[in-house]
């Protein structure tokens, strides 16, 4: 028997949530669980290279924070897992994907790869592939939110910023020197921890004294709270909370998701560690079958439906290897490009 | 024209561009109500308020990333490190992110940012308070490398660093801070790109920097005595080099000496050196000399300090030296 957390309640009932919001959520999850599983085909056909680092099984956090942003205003920042943050944030799967295939047509030009996905456009600041080291750019950006409201008197300036990383990342001193900037600045900044348990082999509770990541946040006088990062709802409840009090200048919030990833580290992980028990225990709480579950016993969604919404977004997936494979290589005449704000 | 003390200069430069532009703002480690340990930002929070003169924690690669993100959404900070040797701290973000992060994402973002503070050996602060870290980050792809060593060129770089839209280390020198010159009243800007000819001559061409612009001039004054015509470039921008500059100048004179503070190995001279031979080999009448200081941790004593670093004596014996070989 897997020893596991307690997980936090959640009534799903009370998320009150329209036809067409489930239909987003469930789009966006299926999206980011076809995209990753097209990307794991398309390493072992040797289209993209590289460490790619997939997020099947963590869709429910994604989405559940993303999808409450107000899309390509409010920023936000991932790792070296960052396809599906990419995807939530509205960078077309062309763009993930010709970027993964090193295309030009990439959302960062070929030039980033799997672990450093960028759009400016979509407010995306990046994949990050140095553990804790987008955690204090994100924190920049909300400086730069609160600093055009008060310093400059935009009015409009509200935009919040929000930081993915893992469990593994909360002992890196970057993640507590953010945490005190952002309450002390009171900064609209948002920290999701994505726990999944482990950092590549090392166990979580073989890394943290405190293995709840959400109590760290007391310390810092802002608020931390521990959610089933497999139920897209009760994440989904958690960022609106934290968003509106960012938004609102009461500052940051610290969310702890707990979650699971359902592959290996990277592809390049035999995944040994990890015991079929608890891979099991977890895969038995698949966030998209969850919520697939809900909207059709809440009556908010049909079969037909649900089948529809697979069907489309596998032809998104389908275009987007079919993009990328297409796309052009970066010119070699252009090796330098990019170095310089000037290029 | 107004006598001006450099750390002022260095003022000036962060008001006047704070003023024209309220985009630009400074951060760091007491650079608010204590006013910046070398009092570059004297008043400027009563000026400007705390979210422009913003006092940081203690945390280097934090605030830097911080910076980072700021740049990358619009902003144009100014970061003081209170010693560039902390940012040693900061080494990932300056790197990873200040660096490299425009080209990695594929020019989707510009990072206009200026990391300064002050550097160099001299006023017997011990090892890790004395450090050449020009030469550490002169290989990292996407940063502009700049050292002041004048009141006039600290002003006009530092305006036109943080108008620059790359990140730009800005190295400023502990013994300069108090340098007096007569600036000009009207605001000017001078090219971060440019080397400076600080003395046009026609025997041999010393590239320096920083301080050690300051003990060449000391040298030269004895070698003019002697009647040696050296031509004096103080590269100001180390990264990139200012190959134009130092061309001319090596088609001119054909004799090459580099004086640096950094260290020798994997130094600004080695790099100088390496590229000379790659562009201007045939130009050369003699190999390029490279005075640099001492491969050691920069030593308390005054009397060993003094020997870490490279001394006027030194630089007339190796101008004497190079101009007696036979070609
Ligand atoms: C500074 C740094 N050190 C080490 C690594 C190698 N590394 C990559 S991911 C990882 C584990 C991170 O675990 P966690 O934060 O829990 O995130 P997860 O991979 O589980 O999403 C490590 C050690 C790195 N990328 N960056
Ligand atoms: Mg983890």
């Amino acid at each position: 028997m897997v020893q596991e957390r307690t997980l936090p309640v959640f009534q799903a009932t009370s998320a009150k949530i329209s036809k067409a919001e489930g239909l987003m959520l469930y789009e966006d999850m299926i999206l980011g669980r076809f995209f990753e599983d097209k990307c794991a085909e398309m390493y072992y056909r040797g289209k993209m290279f590289g460490f790619v680092h997939l997020y099947n099984g963590q869709e429910a956090v994604s989405t559940g924070v993303i999808r409450a942003l107000r899309q390509g205003e409010d920023f936000v920042c991932s790792t070296y897992r960052d396809h599906v943050h990419a995807l939530s944030a509205g960078v077309p799967a062309r763009e993930v994907l010709a970027e993964l295939f090193g295309k030009e047509t990439g959302c960062s030009k070929g030039r980033g790869g799997s672990m450093h996905m960028f759009s400016a456009e979509h407010k995306l600041l990046g994949g990050f592939a140095f553990i804790g080291e987008g955690i204090p750019v994100a924190l920049g950006a909300a400086y730069q939110s609160k600093y055009r409201r008060h310093a400059m008197r935009d009015k409009s300036a509200d935009q919040v910023s929000v930081s993915f990383f893992g469990d593994g990342t909360t002992n890196n001193g970057q993640f507590f020197e953010c945490l005190n900037m952002a309450a002390l600045w009171k900064l609209p900044m948002i920290f999701v921890v994505e726990n999944n348990k482990w950092a590549i082999g090392m166990a979580h509770e073989r890394a943290s004294s405190q293995t709840e990541i959400y109590r760290k946040a007391a310390v810092f006088g802002m608020p931390g709270v521990e959610v089933d990062g497999m139920d897209v709802l009760a994440v989904r409840a958690a960022a609106q909370t934290a968003i509106a009090r960012a938004r609102a200048g009461e500052g940051p919030t610290l969310i702890e998701c707990l979650t699971y990833r359902f592959r290996g580290h990277s592809l390049a992980d035999p995944d040994e560690l990890r015991s079929k028990a608890e891979k099991e225990a977890w895969q038995a709480r698949d966030p998209i079958k969850k919520f697939e579950a809900y909207l059709l016993e809440q009556n908010l969604a049909n079969q037909e439906e649900l089948k529809d919404i697979e069907r489309r977004i596998q032809a998104v997936v389908d275009d987007a290897v079919k993009f990328a494979e297409e796309s052009p290589e970066p010119n070699p005449d252009e090796l330098y490009r990019y170095i310089f704000a000037e290029d | 024209m107004a006598e001006t003390l450099l750390f002022n200069a260095l003022r000036e430069a962060i008001d006047e561009e704070m003023a024209r532009d309220d985009t630009v703002f400074v951060l760091g480690e007491d650079v608010g109500h204590y006013g910046g340990s070398y009092k570059v930002t004297k008043d400027l929070y009563d000026k400007y308020g705390e979210f422009r003169v913003l006092d940081t924690p203690i945390a280097e690669n934090s605030f830097t990333g911080m910076a980072v993100g700021a740049a990358m959404t619009g902003l144009r900070p100014i970061i003081e490190g209170m010693n560039m040797g902390f940012l040693l701290l900061a080494f990932n973000q300056i790197a990873n992110n200040a660096g490299m992060l425009r080209y990695t994402s594929g020019g989707n973002y510009k990072i206009p940012m200026v990391i300064r503070g002050p550097g160099g050996v001299g006023r017997q602060l011990g090892a890790e308070h004395s450090q050449r870290l020009e030469a550490y980050f002169q290989a990292v792809p996407g940063l502009r490398i700049v050292a002041c060593s004048t009141p006039y060129n600290a002003k006009g770089l530092l305006k036109a660093a943080i108008r620059d839209d790359n990140p730009v280390l800005f190295f400023e020198h502990v013994l300069l801070y108090n340098l007096k010159q007569d600036l000009p009243e009207g605001e000017y800007l001078v090219p971060i790109d440019r080397a400076e000819v600080v003395r046009p001559g026609k025997d041999v061409t010393i590239l320096t920097y920083s301080r050690m612009r300051h003990h060449v001039l000391q040298a030269v004054k004895t070698l003019e005595k002697k009647g040696f015509d050296p031509e004096v470039i103080d590269l100001i921008s180390l990264k990139p080099l200012d190959f134009e500059t130092i061309g001319a100048s090596i088609r001119k004179t054909h004799r090459v000496i580099v004086v640096e503070e950094c260290m020798k190995t994997g130094g600004i001279g080695a790099e100088i050196i390496a590229s000379i031979n790659d562009r201007f080999f045939d130009e050369l009448d003699a190999p390029v000399l490279r005075l640099s200081s001492q491969d050691i941790p920069t030593p308390y004593n005054g009397k060993l300090e003094s020997l870490t670093i490279v001394q006027p004596k030194k630089i007339e014996e190796a101008v004497e030296k190079m101009m007696a070989l036979q070609i």
